[in-house]
């Protein structure tokens, strides 16, 4: 019987049969931790293995991108206790100046296609979009993986969704991807990986693949992979892997656990309501909810197409008084093309604030909190209570927050 | 080695209209501003701190005590407090319909009993599993009774892997055993 793109993945890295179903011993390319998490795995490490070294040190790599940089004093320890290990051991930094480490593993050639990938980060798996097996793990599991290069897995079965119809403009990579979320929910990709197909995702740049495969996490899928690229997409992502983008195609005759097909023509943009990402309505329905802030990035949204396709709409007009707009930049790579193109300068006389690389509104530390009663409206992944801050936390493409930012409330960019 | 069967008081996580909780999440487990901790002791205060209605969780639950909750639980992120939390608390099992997959690898890493069963939503609905109830769990076995009710039901046993790294403690001890066994 032929395997899925999971299977394969999974069979290139371990002795065991890779099936779906089937607990093995998986081979471990490149292994990661950040600010949160990073400091446990290093107290993990030297409580149960003192000075001993690590599995191959040219593969770990500490990546901080929560609390950058440090704006309380217990994540500034936190860090320099993962720099003076990573130094001990000679391991690299990607410090608070990077940027989100996934993709900063990415753009550094490091999350390699067909590879496998992990972190104390749940949206490792976002990684899919570049055909590695990303994966988010706990601190022990990567502590133990520091050690010996391997952890045990359970290969997940795979759904075969296909998607029929096109994206038409302004309708963006984050629109189909809230519908997903809204249609295959927390219980349909449960456990599971998934493989994308349809000429909607084959044609998505790598910002847009970024984009629906971070949300995989949302729909509590482990990995989503999209077969079929464009050029433009393959050649961003050979740009970083450095080598011709081959990821493995699934088997003709590989097993799947269901197909589902959906349609989305005519798909207006979508606006997931607090407190579920799962809760998605056309952004018609909501149009008038007023909002206090706007956040623009995070990894499902922080690549230069996204801040571009925000300053298109915020260009020349200005960000409504009394709304505070928050963009970060997901990598300094990205920072320094917005940069060069001239669209920092048009955000900030549109009034936004602009950050320096990182996650932003995702954990207490960073930019994007939201306090009791605010209405924030987001491009990130979550919205769930309290997650950040007291406050509520609409989701919706970048296109849609700066509209929204515009207007002092929920607003699609053709009401403006 | 140790032992292969637990009896515990039940905490079953119901909402305001006594409802089982699906989907709760790493930041209603353990919330985000905690997660500076890096000593397991002081994480158990914080269990279930921002779940509606459990907040005071950590000052009822004893060491030995048995969580029960809806589908899906531990979806979010890969934050290995939300497990430590409850070995903090010397939580005895958890049980629920389903678990996140990282929240899943966690809790077995850090030898903590985590238990699916399909039964659970039917039994909670029908008022067969409550909160107090003394309730009996064979990790191995798969068998579960619940002795205040004298009702029995069935869990989904440990698998291989899950019952080597719980015997030896953690993965970490059974990674030692792994070497000396090589
Ligand atoms: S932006 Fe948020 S969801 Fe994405 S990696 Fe950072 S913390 Fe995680």
């Amino acid at each position: 019987m032929g395997k899925t793109i999971i299977e394969k993945i999974i069979q290139a890295h371990t002795r065991d049969e890779a099936r779906a179903g089937r607990i093995v011993w998986m081979n471990l390319d490149i292994r990661s931790a950040r600010d949160f998490g990073g400091p446990n795995v290093v107290k993990h490490y030297e409580r149960e293995y003192g000075d001993s070294p690590l599995a191959d040190r040219t593969k770990i790599f500490f990546t901080f991108d929560l609390c950058a940089p440090a704006c309380l004093l217990r994540y500034a320890d936190n860090q320099q206790a993962c720099r003076d290990f990573a130094l001990k051991h000679g391991i690299k930094v990607y410090d608070v100046d990077q940027g989100i480490g996934t993709h900063v593993l990415m753009e550094e050639g490091l999350a390699q296609p067909n590879s496998t990938v992990v972190g104390t980060d749940s949206h490792m798996n976002i990684l899919g979009a570049v055909g590695s097996f990303g994966q988010g793990m706990g601190d022990v599991d990567i502590a133990f993986a520091f050690r010996t290069g391997r952890t045990w897995f359970e290969v997940p079965e795979t759904v075969n969704v296909v998607i029929k119809g096109a994206l038409k403009k302004p309708v963006s990579a984050k629109d189909l991807t809230l519908f997903l979320v809204r249609e295959l929910g927390t219980k349909r990709l449960a456990l599971k990986a998934a493989e994308f197909y349809g000429d909607a995702v084959a044609g998505l740049s790598l910002a847009g693949r970024l984009t629906l495969c971070s949300m995989i996490t949302e729909m509590a899928g482990i990995i989503g992979f999209i077969p079929e690229h464009n050029n433009a997409a393959g050649k961003e992502i050979e740009n970083f892997a450095g080598a011709p983008f081959s990821p493995f195609a699934a088997d003709k005759d590989a097993s799947y656990a269901e197909t589902i097909e959906l349609n989305i023509q005519g798909l207006p943009p979508q606006v997931a309501v607090p407190p579920s990402p799962t809760n998605v309505r056309p952004v018609a329905e909501l149009r008038g909810v007023r909002i206090n802030s706007g956040f623009i990035g995070s990894c499902t949204n922080g690549r230069t197409e996204d801040v571009a396709a925000a300053a298109r709409i915020l260009k020349g007009r200005k960000v409504k008084a009394g709304v505070m707009l928050k963009v970060v930049p997901a990598t300094r790579r990205v920072y320094q093309e917005l940069l060069a193109k001239g669209i920092l300068q048009d955000l900030f006389e549109s009034g936004a604030i602009i950050v320096n690389p990182g996650c932003g509104g995702c954990a207490e530390g960073h930019v994007g909190l939201t306090g009791k009663g605010e209405v924030q409206i987001s491009t990130g992944n979550r919205n769930f209570a309290g997650k950040q801050g007291k406050g509520e936390t609409y989701l919706a493409s970048p296109a849609v927050v700066a509209a929204s930012c515009v207007a002092g409330q929920i607003a699609s960019p053709e009401d403006l | 080695m140790k032992k292969r069967t637990h009896r515990g008081r039940i905490w079953v996580l119901l909402d305001r209209n006594g409802k089982l909780i699906e989907d709760i999440d790493t930041d209603q487990i353990y919330h985000n501003a905690f997660l500076h901790i890096t000593e397991v002791s002081e994480m158990g205060k914080h269990a279930l701190g921002n779940l509606e209605g459990w907040k005071d969780f950590a000052g009822k639950a004893a060491p030995g005590d048995i969580l029960v909750a809806g589908r899906n639980f531990g979806a979010g992120s890969s934050r290995q407090q939300a497990v430590d939390c409850f070995i903090a608390l010397k939580i005895g099992a958890i049980l629920t319909p389903s678990f996140a997959s990282i929240y899943f690898r966690n809790a077995v890493n850090s030898g903590l009993p985590v238990l699916k069963s399909a039964r659970i939503e039917h039994l909670v609905a029908g008022s067969k599993l409550e909160s107090g109830d003394e309730v009996d769990v064979d990790f191995l076995s798969g068998r579960a009774l619940n002795v205040s009710k004298g009702v029995s039901f069935e869990v989904e046993p440990m698998g291989v892997v899950q019952r080597e790294i719980f015997e030896a403690g953690n993965l970490f001890a059974f990674g030692r055993s792994l070497d000396r066994r090589d």
